[in-house]
């Protein structure tokens, strides 16, 4: 299972709630799968999802969801002791684990080799990890959402990409719309 | 005046109730201050793109935030101000450690306080530098001023401005 066929299964889970999603493919997928005014799709800034997930969530309170990658936390592995020393509990990251730079030609991520993420976010304090196959991410999140505890969820899944058009939608028009779904 | 409070109390007139800091030797006494504060939420990162994240999250959850870092930071964080902040078109006012410039002593910190000034300027973010304590005074419109732009907004505060080093 690769990614877009994650995000088809909690599509109908997700929409309910603040949606933070990473850069490139994975924006490009959620967006064609069931685009929302409650998705904030990052069109650069490599990284920082979980960061924009973090400081929305300890804003407001609404569940907010980022879904980010294994490349990507890499990036901004120092995320993890910032997420784990200020608690949210409406926050929820979620790392789909696929070993790869799925936007960028799927080279191998080191989270591909001998690094484990999971181990990682539980060693920065995080103590709330779950580890799930990418078949069992819907129970799985739909699980964690319920808890109202936060969570690091880290979804292990093949590497690979649907193909999808790029996103068009103006940038401040993506804001805007994510700040009224915000409020409302 | 106590530089530290009067800055932290225009913060909080502004309504900026998410600070995040990386922390440089100047800025110690705002940091502690804004600590304090009950008004702030206060939540030191580990890097500045990382924290100009967070603070772009807040943001958009109907808080508003600032930055705290130093000059050092600009090399760390322009690829963030220009594909989020300006590309998303977000407020963001930083209160920038101008570290290398007149009664610094470390000579490593002048290597980036000569580029500082230059790539504020190609990024077109509005910069202040202030170098006496009066200047403290124009804080208040910065942050207003920000708010009303919704832009990155640089104040480079330098070792003048703090009362210099002491002895180190």
């Amino acid at each position: 299972m690769i990614r877009s066929e994650i995000l088809k299964n909690i599509a109908p889970i997700i929409r309910d709630h603040l949606v933070v999603c990473n850069i490139g493919i994975p924006s490009q997928e959620l967006h064609a799968i069931d685009d929302q005014p409650t998705n904030f799709y990052m069109l650069g800034t490599m990284g920082l999802a979980s960061s924009i997930g973090l400081g929305l969530a300890l804003s407001q309170p609404k569940t907010v969801i980022a879904i980010d990658g294994d490349g990507s936390v890499l990036t901004n592995l120092g995320t993890l002791p910032t997420i784990a020393n200020n608690p949210a509990d409406n926050y929820i990251l979620m790392i789909i684990d696929n070993g790869s730079y799925g936007s960028t030609g799927d080279q191998p991520t080191y989270a591909g080799k001998k690094t484990k993420l999971e181990r990682v976010a539980e060693a920065c304090g995080c103590d709330n990890v779950i580890v799930c196959r990418a078949e069992d991410t819907g129970p799985a999140l739909e699980e964690a959402i319920a808890a109202k505890r936060m969570a690091v969820m880290v979804v292990k899944c093949e590497s690979g990409n649907a193909k999808n058009p790029v996103i068009t939608m103006d940038p401040v028009v993506i804001r805007d719309r994510f700040m009224k779904a915000v409020q409302a | 005046m106590n530089i530290d409070k009067k800055i932290t109390d225009d913060l909080v007139a502004n309504d900026i109730s998410f600070v995040t800091t990386v922390p440089c030797k100047q800025l110690a006494g705002v940091i502690d201050e804004i600590d304090a504060r009950k008004e702030i939420f206060h939540i030191p990162s580990n890097k500045e793109d990382e924290g100009i994240g967070l603070c772009a999250g807040a943001w958009m959850g109907g808080k508003r935030p600032a930055i705290i870092m130093q000059n050092t930071a600009i090399g760390v964080t322009i690829n963030t101000l220009a594909t989020l902040i300006q590309y998303y078109r977000m407020p963001l006012p930083m209160l920038i450690s101008y570290r290398g410039e007149l009664r610094e002593p470390v000579a490593c910190q002048v290597e980036m306080a000569v580029h500082t000034k230059a790539l504020l300027a190609q990024m077109n973010i509005p910069t202040y530098h202030f170098h006496k304590q009066s200047d403290v005074e124009e804080l208040d419109n910065i942050l207003k001023y920000t708010f009303m732009c919704n832009k990155p907004v640089a104040i480079l505060t330098d070792a003048n401005f703090w009362g210099g080093y002491g002895d180190q």
